[in-house]
């Protein structure tokens, strides 16, 4: 036993799970700006897969892996503009606009992919972003490597927690976007142009989905595969929830489900267990079901999201 | 001499929906140090009115000046930046936000960040300027409606209103809270400023005003100095065109207690619940229940009407204790209901009218027989009632939420008086309604006494409470802080009770 726990307890393991947690804090955050401003943006496992294809097929003609996470931010802003068409100028459902934009966006993925490279044999692949030490702090002993030896995304990620609840509660941009999501009446009488805020929100909300999109084709692997997300867009979801709208407590769901997900990747490659692997797949699911059901029942959303906002009309 | 420039010129406003002319040709001026009461029933154009001096929209014809030149307002920013500040009669605010936080919403920052130090001594300044006192750290939805409201005009003074529109401001308030704010109003006036009332209450635009002009059906029909002479009833009459008497309320003898509470108390997660209440009404009396909303009212009108069950005490109908009440219990003992939610508990707006108007009896005769709707008899039944009651509706099939506020309220009436209630309880009958509607519902009323049923009647509107009940209640967190019989009530003892205070007297 103690051996099968020094094989999964090493320091690549906390490494992976900082890994794992990367993408999950950039979708997280961008759909939390959405919901803060009164939009569900489910059309985010949809951005996020055709984020990974744009990106990955952008860097792979260009060569350049920051043109290629560029272009995918553009897609999910791109996105994220469809999705204020949908909800704010036309007022549809949140949820059915949110499917719409997540089928739509997947099967654009698929169908460009097939366009661009046709069915390969072997999978086009890239040169995956490489994992940058920072001097000195990454020669710290165990934290060092755990923390500062990963993609340039993954610190982009370290900085971008600080900087969204900075932006949201000490920015008049984020007072108003967060007045918007909880009473657009409010925020209209003020002068806040209330369409306006909720656009620029779904807009960032698909630029930080592009970049999670992107990391797993371009940094997590080295290629787009039609599995690539395989249901992370949901999990951000829940993790808002989980995180109470908080982007400190949304990101320490994230590093939550990233831990168990590295775990039960080692338990998979273990081979002192006998189980199905299908058992460790599930965890990370089944935790974030049990965490949801005790955290979200304090859970108070924005009071607006959901609600279309249209001035006083007769 | 010179007239002065005056603050706001609106000359000329026509604005048109659809088929409806919500304004024609409408002269507004509000000069310096003005208080003008615009009066008018529901839909005679106040709104509209107000609406595009705001920039929520913009007007077909007509122009608006503000210091003697002409303005485009074509949303809420631009009025802000013109000096007009609006106090919606449903707040603007957010209870997740603190004080400072919703004064600081659709402001530029410093330097790109909040500035909540200067915001901070800005509201000190107006809180020691006009005796608006609120503490910049408290989260809003932890304030009583009366601070709430003290915010909203803080929030038009933040944002340097000149000229502030009030919707019914008072709708809500202890009469101590209106006071307090009709300071607050005066002072603003002696600076200069120019503020618009827009009440249904005639005796605070007769105390509070300085001019009123009156509008009916999108005209204004009169404008007139607010001198001495000019009474309410003359006000109430150049609203709604003809002239109103004053309903009777002849001296009668109370009969039997028809409905009886001793020692009431209930125990529901998150409500106000109840303590101690001990009451009845007898045939032919109305029973008042004054508050501020929020203090238990809505649980003795949800456990009059058997909707929400007694942890204590008792809850008799005509002598006879009531062990199991629910609400198919209470209807069949004869206890009619008027909620206060006319959309919500009360009509389905979803419905048609005819539907809405029978549900509550629609399993039994004559509305359906052997569990099969009958139709006709369902017709019969709304088009008596709608021709009974002056309901203005396009026919009993018509869907329920599309009827005006009073009509709508006509409609509960109708269904409830129908089967000659014993108990009637009604709260809130006459919120949002205009003079002439509230006048019929009081008639309704009036009339359920003079035959002999009980009345309670649950109201904010003080003045209702004075006009009609024999005796009234005052609540206070969920308890009865005492009953006075009509004569020996005044507003300022009943306002005490309100907020709180052991009956002195």
């Amino acid at each position: 036993m103690d051996e099968i726990l020094a094989q999964i307890f090493q320091i690549g393991f906390f490494a992976a799970m900082i890994r794992i947690a990367t993408p999950l804090i950039f979708a997280t955050i961008g759909e939390l700006f959405a919901e803060r401003a009164g939009v569900l943006n489910l059309g985010i496992e949809g951005i996020m897969l055709l984020s990974a294809m744009v990106g990955f097929s952008a860097a792979y003609f260009s060569g350049s892996l920051w043109f290629g996470i560029a272009a995918a931010m553009a897609a999910g802003v791109l996105s994220g503009m469809l999705m204020g068409l949908l909800t704010v100028t036309l007022g549809l459902s949140q949820h059915v606009s949110g499917i719409g934009v997540t089928l739509l966006n997947s099967g654009l993925a698929f169908f460009l992919y097939r366009l661009i490279f046709g069915q390969p044999s072997m999978p086009p692949n890239i040169v995956a972003f490489k994992p940058v030490a920072i001097p000195l702090l990454s020669e710290i002993p165990v934290i060092g490597p755990i923390l500062f030896n990963h993609h340039a995304l993954v610190y982009a990620a370290f900085i971008l927690v600080p900087l969204a609840a900075f932006i949201l509660f000490r920015t008049p941009w984020g007072l108003n976007l967060r007045t918007v999501g909880e009473n657009p009446h409010a925020a209209d009488g003020a002068g806040v142009n209330v369409a306006a805020t909720r656009y620029q929100a779904l807009m960032l909300s698909g630029a930080l989905m592009g970049v999670a999109g992107a990391f797993l084709s371009m940094a997590q692997f080295n290629a787009f595969t039609f599995g690539v997300i395989s249901g992370r867009g949901w999990v951000c979801i829940a993790l808002v929830v989980f995180g109470q709208w908080s982007p400190w407590r949304a990101a320490g769901g994230a590093l939550l489900f990233a831990l168990i997900d590295a775990l039960q990747l080692r338990l998979q490659a273990n081979s002192y267990i006998d189980v199905p692997y299908q058992v460790f797949l599930m965890m990370p699911f089944v935790l974030t079901i049990v965490g949801m059901a005790l955290v979200s029942r304090n859970a108070r959303a924005p009071a607006a999201l959901l609600m279309p906002f249209r001035k006083e009309e007769r | 001499m010179s007239a002065p420039t005056p603050l706001l010129a609106m000359r000329g406003i026509g604005k048109r929906f659809g088929a409806v002319q919500a304004n024609r040709d409408v002269d507004l001026t509000l000069l310096p140090g003005d208080i003008l009461g615009l009066l008018g029933e529901n839909g005679a154009g106040k709104t509209t009115l107000m609406n595009i001096l705001f920039g929520t929209y913009s007007p077909d014809e007509g122009r608006i000046e503000i210091d003697g030149r002409p303005v485009e307002i074509h949303n809420s920013a631009a009025a802000i930046a013109h000096g007009v500040g609006m106090v919606h009669q449903h707040f603007h605010l957010v209870p997740r936000h603190t004080v400072l936080e919703n004064l600081l919403v659709g402001r530029k920052g410093r330097r790109g960040l909040l500035d909540k130090a200067a915001a901070a001594k800005r509201l000190e300044e107006i809180g020691r300027h006009f005796q608006l006192v609120l503490d910049p750290d408290r989260l809003v939805g932890e304030l009583t409606i009366g601070e709430q409201q003290r915010l909203e005009i803080i929030k038009a003074l933040f944002s340097g209103a000149r000229i502030l529109i009030l919707d019914e401001p008072t709708a809500a308030l202890t009469p101590q809270e209106a006071d307090g704010l009709f300071d607050a109003l005066r002072a603003m006036a002696a600076e200069g400023m120019g503020v618009i009332f827009i009440s249904h209450k005639l005796h605070e635009v007769r105390a509070i005003t300085s001019h009123v002009m009156v509008m009916r059906l999108g005209e204004v029909v009169a404008n007139l100095e607010n001198a001495p002479e000019v009474s309410q009833a003359h006000l109430a009459e150049l609203m709604c065109g003809h002239e109103l008497t004053p309903p009777l309320k002849p001296e009668k003898q109370p009969g039997r207690p028809l409905l009886q509470l001793r020692d009431a108390a209930t125990d529901a997660a998150g409500r106000t619940n109840l303590a101690d209440i001990s009451l009845e009404i007898r045939a032919g009396e109305i029973l008042g229940i004054a508050g501020v909303s929020g203090n238990g009212q809505r649980e003795l009108a949800e456990v009059v009407a058997g909707m929400l069950p007694l942890s204590a005490g008792s809850l008799a109908i005509d002598g006879a204790a009531v062990p199991q009440p629910s609400a198919t219990v209470m209807q069949a003992l004869g206890v009619g209901r008027i909620p206060e939610d006319r959309m919500g508990t009360g009509l389905i707006t979803s419905l048609p009218l005819s539907d809405s108007m029978v549900l509550p009896r629609i399993g039994a005769a004559p509305f359906s027989r052997h569990g099969i709707l009958d139709r006709h008899a369902i017709r019969a039944f709304v088009e008596a009632q709608i021709e009974r009651f002056g309901i203005k509706a396009d026919g009993p099939e018509i869907r329920a939420g599309t009827l005006s506020g009073g009509n709508l309220q006509k409609a509960l009436l109708a269904r409830e008086l129908a089967w000659d209630p014993l108990v009637l309880l009604a709260a809130q009958p006459t919120r949002g309604l205009d003079v002439g509607a509230t006048r019929f519902v009081h008639e309704q009323f009036l009339d359920l006494r003079a035959r002999d049923r009980a009345v309670l009647l649950i109201s904010e509107d003080l003045e209702e409470i004075f006009t009609l009940s024999d005796r009234i209640a005052v609540m206070y967190e969920g308890r009865i802080m005492g009953i006075l019989p009509i004569a020996e009530a005044d507003v300022r003892r009943v306002g005490l009770m309100m907020a709180g205070m052991a009956d002195a007297a």
